[in-house]
């Protein structure tokens, strides 16, 4: 995994809530067996005037100019602004592979669906809740200075706005933090503990054997 | 001792380890594993040359990515096929307590085959790669979706790493309507506290009218509490499930029966168990239920009207309706009554149960499909399923109305297989989702009950099944 420290990135607002995984990557894109190469399919029905099939070339696709990762002052963003329940839906964790493939770093919202909340973490992706007058604040900004960009500080736990220095704090887990700084990945982290688990094992096959036929 | 919800009995009977953060480490009693989110978990384990912990907790079969007719002729979309094969051999590989393939006797969708195999068990922790694993709380199981790293991570290590969840008790007391189902409830629930309302919440679902469920009732409830934004749904044990569970293939006989229903039996939130937040429903007051918009929590009582966006305060709120009833293809105030029905899907994990197929065959029987109607669909949630209904006469019911009598799997859920809706069409769907082209690109899906869908499709419109004499 990808290890996160600071990223100084460009913000493209996608100011709509309850954005589910379907739209973030349709599901004809799911038969495929790799886990990389979903960018070009990212918000595929949204991105694209016509219906996409995986295998096909994108660059010579209809894009939708209404789309805001479309518009040119957007074009390279890394960091996602959106709204409530983003990620709903569907556990895809190729929604998170979508969204890192295509080059995006951090989400920015006021809550995150949970399943897909834990998929970025296993994916170098940090998802950022903020309050919402925050966010609305960050989308007002967003929009009316074309290149807004932000710091997001991990170690720090905060985000930085260049253009006037303001600073916002964020939370994180520290076990979650950690990870994402050293780009850890957890099996590795969870086997250290294996004989506590064997041990664990064995008492509950002792005190429940019907779970273990 | 202090009184314990359910949910807190299920989490510290399978806690491991935990760090200092409250990050945990939870043992995993089964693991459900299908096509589409293990392949890269499988080719991740091996890559690391690990293998997996244990492999007499895997149940697998193939359901997403299967026709659902011409069995005979195969998988025919070769991507979808790939993915099929890909299980077939990292199952052959590893291993598995058991394995349902495409075609097999007992294939189906893998949150029908759980339960009805006595696969899932009270006070299991149960994972999958699929977000309606919440439907196995319905047997007081903590039953996550996770995603595919988490797939890898069961198998290599038979632990997930999770927090602790806030707890919420959703009361639903009273008596039930007539025509009134389990799926209505569950809607009426979503209606209510919105589709991010049980984010970081495990829900228990309780009261008198739940009680009344079935277990088919009680997991079509479950199934959606993911559509809440819950991390879990929840029922307690009582007699309705340990009776469902006797002679099921893989439940416990003879003395170990006796000794895990001794168990199961303290499976209930005690006495004075504090929820963090408490949400109580008259059950009386709940209608059939029909999503006019894109989101669940876009739903309505079948005598209501679409919202009028102009009516409505917040911004975001605001955009969200006026998006949604521009895909849909609706107008505001049109009464939910008059919404024109293209196609009909029975089916899915939240509604392919026998008790589904059923209550759909008693509106049936006798009627038939309505001429503006294209096409219905009736997709048994497995191989078992199918074969009961088939032993009842219910696919007759089907077939002599003009439905479409199909081989078990999502089918149309998704439409990951050839079963889809065309661009603008409606449907009244059993599933649950109703996301922009959920059913098939430009598809308008409205989900209601197994009931309803079948009213839908014998009238050519929503209408209140309970005026179906
Ligand atoms: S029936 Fe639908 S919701 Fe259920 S597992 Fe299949 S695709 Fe997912």
């Amino acid at each position: 995994m990808k290890a996160f420290n600071v990223v100084d990135g460009l913000v493209v607002p996608l100011d709509r809530a309850n954005v589910d995984t379907d739209a973030i990557i349709p599901k004809q894109f799911l038969k495929s067996i790799q886990r990389s190469g979903f960018g070009p399919n990212l918000f595929d029905e949204w991105r694209y005037l016509d219906h996409g099939e995986p295998g096909q070339d994108c660059s010579a696709r209809p894009l939708n100019p209404d789309f805001v990762l479309n518009r040119p002052r957007y074009r390279g963003a890394q960091i996602l602004l959106t709204r409530d329940n983003f990620g709903c839906g569907s556990s895809r964790e190729h929604a998170p592979w979508a969204l890192e493939d295509y080059g995006f770093r951090a989400l920015i919202g006021t809550s995150f669906a949970d399943i897909f909340f834990n998929n970025c973490f296993k994916n170098g992706l940090l998802p950022i809740v903020l309050p919402a007058s925050e966010v609305d604040e960050l989308f007002r900004r967003c929009e009316a200075n074309e290149g807004f960009r932000l710091v997001v500080d991990l170690p720090a736990q905060r985000i930085q706005c260049p253009d006037d220095g303001r600073m916002i704090a964020f939370e994180i887990d520290a076990f979650r933090k950690e990870c994402l700084l050293n780009g850890w990945d957890d099996i590795g982290l969870t086997l250290r503990h294996a004989d506590e688990i064997r041990a664990f094992e064995e008492r509950r096959r002792g005190e429940h054997p019907y779970y273990f036929s | 001792m202090k009184a314990q919800t359910l949910y807190e009995k299920l989490w510290s009977s399978h806690l491991v380890r935990q760090e200092a953060d409250g990050t945990a480490l939870i043992y995993i009693d089964r693991h459900l594993v299908h096509e589409v989110t293990s392949p890269q978990a499988f080719e991740g384990l091996k890559l690391a040359g690990r293998k997996p912990w244990r492999v007499s907790s895997i149940v697998a079969t193939a359901d997403h990515n299967t026709p659902t007719d011409h069995w005979e002729a195969g998988i025919l979309d070769p991507v979808s096929r790939q993915q099929v094969e890909t299980l077939d051999a990292n199952i052959r590989a590893s291993g598995a307590l058991a394995y349902f393939p495409f075609r097999d006797a007992r294939q189906g969708i893998v949150h029908v085959i759980g339960p009805e195999n006595g696969a899932t068990l009270p006070g299991m922790t149960v994972v999958c790669g699929d977000s309606h694993t919440s439907t196995h709380g319905a047997f007081a199981c903590l039953a996550h979706g996770i995603g595919t790293s988490e797939v890898e991570h069961v198998l290599a290590t038979q632990c997930l790493l999770q927090k602790k969840s806030k707890t919420m008790r959703i009361s639903v007391e009273g008596t039930l309507g007539r025509g009134v189902s389990a799926k209505d409830v569950v809607l009426a629930i979503i209606g209510e506290i919105g589709t991010a309302g049980g984010t970081g919440y495990a829900i228990e679902f309780a009261g008198s009218a739940i009680r009344s469920l079935s277990m088919e009732g009680r997991m079509t409830v479950c199934n959606m509490a993911i559509e809440a934004g819950a991390r879990a749904g929840l029922v307690a044990v009582d007699d309705t499930t340990i009776a469902y569970l006797e002679g099921k293939p893989f439940a416990p006989t003879g003395a170990s029966w006796e000794q895990a229903v001794d168990y199961w039996r303290t499976l209930h939130s005690d006495e004075g168990a504090v929820f963090d937040k408490e949400v109580v429903l008259d059950a009386a007051r709940i209608e059939p239920q029909v999503t006019w918009g894109t989101s669940p929590e876009m739903v309505a009582p079948i005598g209501g009207r679409i919202p009028d966006p102009a009516t409505v305060a917040d911004p975001v709120k605001r955009e969200g309706i006026e998006r949604a009833l521009k895909y849909m293809g609706l107008a505001p105030n049109t009464p939910i009554g008059e919404i024109p029905v293209d196609q009909v899907f029975i089916g899915s994990c939240t509604n392919s149960r026998i008790e589904d197929l059923r209550e759909a065959a008693a509106v049936v029987r006798g009627r038939s499909k309505a001429p503006g109607v294209r096409r219905v669909l009736v997709v048994p949630g497995s191989g078992l399923v199918k074969r009961q209904a088939e032993a009842e006469g219910l696919d007759e019911i089907f077939r002599t109305a003009g439905f479409e009598w199909r081989e078990p799997g999502c089918s149309m859920c998704l439409a990951m297989n050839a079963d889809r809706l065309e661009p603008g069409e409606h449907c009244a769907s059993t599933s649950n989702r109703n996301f922009e082209g959920r059913q098939g690109m430009g598809g308008r899906t409205h989900l209601v009950s197994p009931a309803m869908a079948a009213a839908a499709a014998v009238t050519g419109r929503f209408c209140d099944v309970r005026e179906l004499a």
